[in-house]
């Protein structure tokens, strides 16, 4: 099993590299080159050599690599053009916050998802079933700004059983250790933090939760159809084992596979498309950020986020991987 | 009393926009202690539909109905609750299925797969499970039984999977087992061998065995009374012996004439049946047999025809017997 994990992180190696030649050559062929991405559309043609010759544009393609990946090595995401901070320090602070908000909806679309959609499958054409195979369908198509709106509204604005924006009450004065404010709370046993920045994140996290939600119902249910049709549930229920076993043992552990990667794509897309649910929520993540940094041709912090999601999107995959060879023993490495 | 008695079993399909299928249709037979009784059909006359039926495992839906009675001591097995039926599924009555690949997990080891009847009807677990695993598997005769517990079904040869699901069947020394069809996805030689065992295992512990085959030779080799089933209804039963001495009913002839014999002739031709079942579903008016019957007379589309039973207790369904002694219907 370790040797299987290893050579998968091994294998990760070509794929980054090949990532960074992409990212590379996407760099020098900025329309206008990275000095108009800088300079906007002004500046004299001395000033366009100076930062050209600055940032070293004018050496061999192939030295301009080498000290690009050098960089990479070493985590250096150069400054941001529009705040002028270390790339990387921006990141480490607004990141957290994205991956709390995601794992926040991640968490509740599976554990809503796979048991809506399990019922479903097992009372197939019931009522359950209609409301949740209709429910996802809607799930589906509301936008999920839409949705946003509609949860701060109601359930913030009208019934004030949530804060409508942030991911803390500031007033509570937590201590910052990671940024990832619940661990926080946590680790420094703040524990009325750890519950607020929570607090905080359930509504933003159902907005964000809707889509993966629907979709792992509409995958759990049709998985679980097909395995309820296989010889090896029949033989099961002849053995008269207990309900509670042939879900787990004989279903579940059947039905995960396609649920998993299932989840894997979702985690990954969901990075990015928290950044409209943070900006209903004012929610300090790394979306605000981002808009800014497209609209301003911020070259160095947009690379440093694609190189992130990159690396995220891999792991994630690995993660996959690795529980389909938990699940599956026919795909277990020897 | 017999240990089975099933009475007039009835199973009916229906769906919406479809014909309804009478796959089971008044169906009764006997099963003594002990004793191995064959149900033989083609293809589609109602024999899984029949032991699924008598397990409480039909879809349990609008659209499936059953009617009769399977009286198995005093339990009704066909009225009984679901909750009841879980505790003698698998430790009074077990089951064993055609295609040992797709009746066996994929993903759980064999040994879990077998202590997890012993831990829900005989509530072993952990080492003494283990123990108990190793002496079934060694029974149903796989080698090397601790090394077999920790493999998946795919690591297994066709028959060891077959022997796998024989020893969970037989785990808890069941009083009634139900072996549907349980030679028939695998090789000839593997076949006789599954065979071999089971008959070893019917005489060894006394449970009795319901034989599900559509192959004549393997009721000749292993059964006391064999039930011929035709569309969903049985149309001869006797026990063994007069049964192949003197088949009443032309389909069962024609079963028998259909199956290679070392003793034909040299260039004697095979007896076939025409056409096949399927054909002739639902059951219409008269005898369902009727339309790929050779000794069909004008009797043969009136009404279905009534169960007669020789002083023998030698039974058939037939106005035009096949006869060599004649018999007065009782
Ligand atoms: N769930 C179901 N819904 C509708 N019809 C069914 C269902 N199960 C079985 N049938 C029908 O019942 C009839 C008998 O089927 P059954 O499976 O008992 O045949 P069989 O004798 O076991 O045949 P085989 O030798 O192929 O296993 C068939 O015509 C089949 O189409
Ligand atoms: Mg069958």
């Amino acid at each position: 099993m370790i040797r299987f994990i290893v050579r998968r992180l091994l294998q990760l190696i070509p794929t980054l590299f090949g990532l960074s030649i992409l990212l590379f050559i996407w760099l020098r062929r900025l329309p206008g080159g990275p000095e108009t991405a800088i300079l906007g559309e002004r500046g004299t043609a001395e000033m366009r050599a100076q930062i050209r010759a600055n940032l070293g544009l004018d050496e061999p393609i192939l030295v301009q690599y080498g000290r690009f990946m050098q960089r990479m090595l070493k985590l250096d995401l150069g400054t941001s053009i529009s705040t002028k901070r270390e790339v990387t320090t921006e990141f480490l602070e607004r990141f957290p916050g994205t991956v709390e908000l995601t794992v926040t909806a991640m968490i509740i679309a599976i554990g809503v998802g796979i048991p809506l959609g399990y019922l479903a499958a097992r009372k197939r054409g019931s009522l359950l079933d209609s409301l949740s195979v209709g429910g996802s369908l809607i799930g589906i198509c509301v936008p999920v700004f839409f949705l946003a709106y509609v949860l701060k509204a109601v359930f913030s604005e009208n019934l004030h059983l949530f804060p409508s924006s942030g991911r803390q009450d500031p007033t509570i004065g937590a201590t910052r250790i990671t940024n990832f404010f619940v661990l926080d709370g946590l680790m420094t046993r703040e524990w009325d933090a750890a519950l607020d920045a929570l607090w905080h994140l359930i509504l933003p996290g159902i907005a964000l939760a809707s889509i993966p939600l629907a979709i792992i119902v509409r995958i759990t249910r049709a998985s679980v159809l097909e395995v309820l049709s296989e010889d090896y549930v029949r033989t099961a229920q002849s053995k008269g084992l207990t309900e509670r076993t042939i879900r787990s043992r004989h279903i579940l552990r059947n039905a995960m596979l396609p649920i998993v990667t299932v989840i894997g794509l979702l985690t990954g897309g969901l990075l990015s498309g928290a950044v409209l649910t943070e900006t209903v929520f004012a929610f300090s993540g790394i979306g605000a950020f981002l808009y800014e940094a497209i609209s301003n041709r911020d070259y160095p912090v947009l690379m440093g986020f694609i190189m992130i999601i990159a690396i995220f999107y891999v792991l994630v995959n690995l993660l996959v991987d690795f529980s389909y060879s938990l699940i599956d023993p026919r795909v277990r490495v020897r | 009393m017999p240990l089975l008695d099933v009475k007039d079993l009835s199973v009916t399909f229906s769906r919406r926009g479809q014909r309804t299928v009478r796959a089971v249709d008044g169906v009764s037979f006997a099963v003594e202690a002990g004793e191995v009784v064959g149900l033989v059909g083609e293809s589609g006359c109602g024999k899984s539909v029949t032991s699924l039926a008598l397990m409480g495992l039909l879809p349990k839906q609008k659209g499936v109905t059953i009617g009769g009675s399977a009286m198995f001591g005093d339990t009704d097995l066909l009225q009984t609750d679901e909750r009841s039926m879980r505790d003698i599924r698998g430790r009074d009555v077990a089951m064993i299925f055609q295609d040992p690949l797709s009746s066996l997990n994929p993903v759980v080891p064999i040994g879990i797969q077998v202590t997890e009847v012993l831990t829900r009807h005989r509530g072993l677990t952990g080492e003494a499970a283990r123990k108990e695993a190793v002496e079934l598997l060694n029974r149903v005769g796989i080698p090397d039984p601790s090394r077999r517990l920790k493999e998946y079904p795919h690591q297994l040869s066709g028959g060891m999977r077959q022997r796998a699901l024989i020893a969970m069947a037989v785990a808890c020394a069941p009083k009634l087992l139900i072996a549907d069809e349980p030679t028939t996805a695998l090789d000839v030689t593997i076949q006789a061998q599954i065979l071999e065992l089971l008959r070893e295992l019917v005489r060894e512990s006394g449970t009795a065995l319901i034989m599900i085959t559509h192959d004549l030779g393997v009721v000749a080799g292993m059964c006391d009374k064999v039930n011929v089933l035709y569309a969903g209804r049985v149309i001869e039963s006797a026990r063994r012996k007069p049964l192949f001495a003197d088949p009443r009913h032309p389909y069962t002839n024609g079963l028998l004439g259909s199956v290679p014999r070392l003793d034909s002739g040299k260039g004697e031709r095979l007896h076939a049946i025409r056409g096949s079942v399927r054909d002739v579903l639902p059951w219409p008016d008269g005898c369902a047999f009727a339309p790929r019957c050779d000794q069909r007379v004008e009797a043969c589309v009136g009404e279905p025809p009534a169960l007669v039973e020789d002083i023998h207790r030698h039974a058939y369904r037939c106005v035009n017997p096949e006869s060599r002694t004649a018999e007065v219907p009782s």
